[in-house]
């Protein structure tokens, strides 16, 4: 079943065409990836997707539902949540709020509520709490449920990232980079983390990477872009043999490419 | 109607505005204020209309001075400099003591020394304030300087304005005091009578001024290396401290650009309107010369010189039909063009990188 | 039924705070005289100047709302005070006569114009809320500006707004509007504002505010400080979050000004400009932008100190050292006093959730 589905989308800035026709169609509970060189347009994708720029055309229906312009925070109520790249979490709050924040918009209690601490505040706010530890315990985070998010190494920023997208209860997971700046050791890590989560959670994944290996270590399907528009679509080992994605990341070589 | 409705009416209008092709726009804002400057042709006539034209173009001058230095420091550092005002008062203060000076000596062309004096004292001012003050938040949280550039206002301005018998020796030697001073006549007064208009030679030559020192700054800014510099440490601090610019040294001297611009401004200010009110005089021209650049975008240097006419103009024309609009148009007109233009009329935002 | 049991329930858990804040009162009220036994220490004056103080928490936590807690830049807090200030008065001095009235009606009409005065004071912050829509940062900052000068300008004007109303037939409200007489002040405004319900009021705002601040929809607020793109795209609206803060906001510095309209018993639009906005801005950032704590003793302090500065006989030089402290301070210490700490009883108990 199709879960997302971009068609002819495009995305310009005045003259420049980050984004120009791009058409594709993602199953539920897929792993999708999508590469390209560096200022190929794959965020402004992401962008785009999550209502951060409105698309110039073209329409991107998301369950049958056509959210393109849609605001941020509308899309993401409706399912789709997204992680950065670079790190954008509440550095000053702690690690628990970051997460509790992402329950927001699921809370009913309304402003007098919380003024008055009635029944209503303190049963939501026990819950949030209480899903939040869990969430946190998933991720071997709850340790640090009282830190500021700012104070937490770097790969455990990124994980409490992607604790806090998965905190909306999202139906298709947007990450933009997730193995940026890690070492080998924690690249196998996230690739085992993020396999569990889809399972778990019964997530669609659309992943944008420039780590090959994690790309093809765990992506069903691989999305190519350069200068905005596709230039190839399939399986990890279609390609890597792709000649167009060999020209795109190295130009015309006549060296052969290992798949690292 | 129901509120979405009425929400989605107005979106739909300021949609359908900007869609409109960019001539078309400028076209439609002429035709605006064309329509008011008729309407005010008629109630007033015409020679009214080229009078308060006139004293608005000379207003404008003394706003764009100041305008053009807060627009060059918060383009250069992103930094509302809420001393420029007092710096603006400094040169006011600076030119009247060399002034009388320079009269009781019976020294010829006075006024030129003056100014360039002024502008000199005054620069200096504004890059120690730069260093001792400002320097040090550079790469702190922008608030922090804020706050500061606020304390160093009311630093200025109270001291000052103590009286020179309460201050011991050798600081009230430098205070100004805070009862009105007389400015004396550099220039001798001359009033001109040109088709019913009246005209103060001492305005023409505010606005000559202010013509030759805006376009000393655009050669500056556009044509040398300096200028370059500047500019470049405007648009990307970090990349200019890896091409082995000198940040320190360009903000320096944006400051003392900026604040000799507005020691200008001050000179003329007092020449023109014949005394000192108090340290407190820069004040408000500070604040409306602030507003001044934002409405022309904050960090452009056209748009300082462009918000301060129409700043001047407009605040001019409704002084002239009731003091109290005259006060408060500065602020509908700003609010009403960031409406449209929330960068003001020649800003840019720069885009946050997603 | 419920609701009692709410209220015991909530002594139970407080008491010690009720215990303290109640102890407090009653040894001012003590020191004040009313007891035969301590002579009177606090006069009126030094009561006067503690409900200043008081009157200062209220503002300086509800500018926290915006700056600090929302992230937002808003220098014109006098406005919604200005607002609040005059609304309230028009009730108790021009459209009743509160003075004549007996203790109780008299109470819950004070009562009464304090929330008028913040309704429309957040009214006001509604529509301030909305260009946030469009305008960051700096513009922002000077629209807020702005709106505070107009507002200003509006009261002065009520002279004209009299006229007009009287000439399109309203003429009891237009002869209430005149009352106003905005460039004159409006003096002769009963005195009602006693210590007892200003000490409560200021207690009760707090708490509000505070528990706002620590409920989901003060989280939200956190986040849009924290972090804009990423609150947004955690399904959080944000514009609707800064306009919630800049209303509530507005709500308490309104409630603010109709007190501190009744404690000085005159008031005029002079006393609400940008200066005194820039007043609250000052304590805001001594105590530490995101501390409620830092609020209430910046603004205590800042207020009390100027008169021991006073006793010393210090008068002119305290607007020199003034600034030049906070020139100081934040150049020690740029987060202020307090930066984000808090008292810990302010901070709700974390339940260990296992």
């Amino acid at each position: 079943m199709v879960i997302l589905e971009l068609k002819d989308l495009c995305c310009y800035f005045g003259g420049l065409k980050a984004v120009d026709k791009f058409n594709t169609q993602i199953k539920k509970d897929e792993l999708v990836g999508l590469i390209g060189p560096n200022g190929a347009g794959k965020t402004t994708v992401f962008n785009v997707l999550t209502g951060i720029y409105p698309p110039t055309s073209g329409e991107v229906i998301f369950r049958g539902e056509n959210i393109g312009g849609l605001l941020s925070h509308k899309i993401t109520q409706k399912g789709i949540v997204r992680t950065f790249q670079n790190i954008r979490i509440f550095s000053n709050l702690s690690v628990l709020d970051n997460i509790i924040i992402a329950y927001h918009f699921r809370t009913h209690y309304s402003i007098f509520s919380g003024i008055l601490r009635d029944e209503n505040y303190h049963r939501e706010e026990e819950e949030m709490n209480k899903q939040a530890m869990e969430l946190l315990r998933l991720f071997n985070l709850h340790t640090y449920y009282n830190n500021p998010a700012g104070s937490l190494p770097y790969g455990e920023q990124r994980k409490l990232e992607i604790a806090r997208a998965l905190a909306t209860k999202p139906s298709l997971l947007l990450l933009d980079e997730p193995a940026a700046g890690m070492n080998p050791y924690e690249t196998i890590k996230l690739m085992e983390l993020v396999k569990k989560i889809k399972e778990d959670f019964q997530l669609t994944i659309f992943l944008i990477e420039h780590h090959m290996q994690f790309v093809m270590g765990i992506c069903e399907r691989i999305m190519v872009m350069d200068f905005g528009v596709q230039i190839a679509e399939g399986t990890p080992p279609e390609i890597q043999k792709n000649p167009k994605v060999i020209e795109a990341y190295l130009g015309e070589e006549k060296k052969d490419v290992k798949s690292s | 109607m129901t509120k979405k409705q009425l929400s989605d009416s107005i979106n739909n209008n300021i949609l359908t505005y900007n869609k409109l092709t960019n001539w078309k726009k400028y076209l439609f804002i002429s035709v605006i204020i064309l329509f008011f400057l008729f309407l005010y042709i008629l109630s007033f006539g015409i020679q009214a209309f080229l009078q308060q034209l006139v004293n608005g173009i000379q207003l404008g001058s003394i706003y764009a001075l100041i305008a053009l230095g807060y627009t060059m420091i918060y383009g250069i550092i992103k930094l509302i400099n809420f001393a420029h005002g007092d710096l603006f008062m400094f040169g006011a203060y600076i030119s009247c003591f060399l002034g009388n000076y320079l009269i009781a000596h019976n020294f010829g062309f006075p006024f030129i020394v003056v100014l360039i004096f002024s502008m000199v004292v005054t620069a200096l001012l504004g890059m120690s304030i730069e260093k001792i003050a400002y320097k040090p938040l550079r790469f702190k949280p922008r608030l922090a300087a804020l706050i500061t550039a606020l304390g160093v206002s009311l630093f200025l301005e109270n001291f000052f304005a103590l009286s020179p018998e309460n201050v011991p020796f050798p600081l009230n030697k430098i205070v100004f005091g805070p009862k009105f001073l007389p400015f004396p006549a550099l220039i001798a007064d001359k009033t001109y009578n040109i088709f019913g208009i009246t005209i103060n030679n001492i305005k023409i030559l505010d606005i000559i001024i202010t013509v030759i020192l805006m376009i000393l700054l655009q050669y500056i800014v556009k044509k040398t290396m300096i200028g370059k510099a500047m500019r470049a440490v405007a648009f990307h601090k970090d990349a200019c401290l890896m091409m082995g610019i000198n940040i320190n040294n360009i903000i320096s001297i944006t400051f003392g650009i900026g604040t000799s611009l507005a020691a200008a401004a001050g000179t003329l200010f007092a020449l023109t309107y014949g005394q000192l009110q108090s340290p407190y005089l820069g004040i408000w021209p500070g604040l409306k010369a602030f507003i001044a650049a934002v409405l022309g975008g904050i960090g452009s240097i056209p748009g300082a010189m462009l918000g301060s006419y129409v700043m001047g103009i407009s605040e001019t024309f409704a002084t002239s039909i009731n003091s109290n609009f005259g006060y408060v148009i500065a602020f509908i007109i700003l609010i009403v063009v960031l409406i449209f233009k929330p960068a003001g009329l020649l800003g840019k935002f720069t885009k946050e990188k997603v | 039924m419920k609701m009692i049991m709410n209220i015991i329930n909530l002594i139970r858990k407080y008491y010690k705070f009720i215990l303290i804040t109640i102890l407090v009162y009653l040894l001012i009220e003590i020191l004040s005289g009313t007891t035969p036994i301590v002579p009177r220490l606090l006069t009126r004056y030094y009561i006067q100047i503690l409900m200043f103080s008081l009157i200062n928490i209220i503002m300086t936590v509800s500018l926290n709302l915006i700056n600090g807690f929302t992230g937002q830049f808003s220098i014109g807090h006098a406005g919604f005070m200005c607002i609040g200030a005059y609304t309230s008065a028009y009730f108790t001095t021009i459209l009743f006569k509160a003075a004549k009235m007996a203790y109780f009606p008299q109470l819950a009409l004070f009562i009464f114009s304090l929330i008028m005065g913040g309704l429309i004071a957040a009214i006001a912050g509604y529509f301030i809320g909305l260009p946030t829509l469009k305008l960051k940062g700096d513009y922002l900052a000077i629209v807020t500006l702005a709106f505070g000068e107009i507002v200003r300008s509006i009261v002065r004007a009520s002279d004209e707004i009299a006229a007009f109303l009287n000439q399109i037939g309203l003429v009891r409200f237009s002869e209430t509007i005149d009352k106003i007489s905005g460039p004159r002040g409006l003096s002769a405004i009963p005195a009602l504002s006693k210590f007892w319900l200003v000490y409560v009021i200021s207690i009760l705002s707090v708490i509000i505010m505070r528990n706002f601040i620590y409920s989901t929809h003060g989280r939200a607020c956190l986040s849009i400080r924290e972090n804009e793109v990423a609150a947004e795209t955690m399904g959080i609206n944000t514009t609707r979050y800064k306009i919630i803060a800049f209303s509530l906001s507005a709500f308490f510095a309104g409630v603010g000004g109709g007190l501190f309209a009744h404690v000085l018993r005159f008031i005029h639009p002079d006393n609400f400009s940008f200066i005194k906005s820039i007043d609250y801005l000052i304590y805001l950032y001594a105590g530490g932008m995101g501390s409620i704590t830092g609020s209430i003793l910046a603004a205590t302090g800042l207020t009390i100190l100027p008169e021991f500065l006073r006793v010393i006989n210090f008068q002119q030089w305290r607007m020199v050292i003034y600034p030049l402290l906070l020139i100081i301070l934040m150049l020690r210490k740029p987060e202020g006093i307090f930066g984000n700490r808090e008292f810990s009883f302010l901070v709700p108990k974390r339940k260990e959730v296992n």
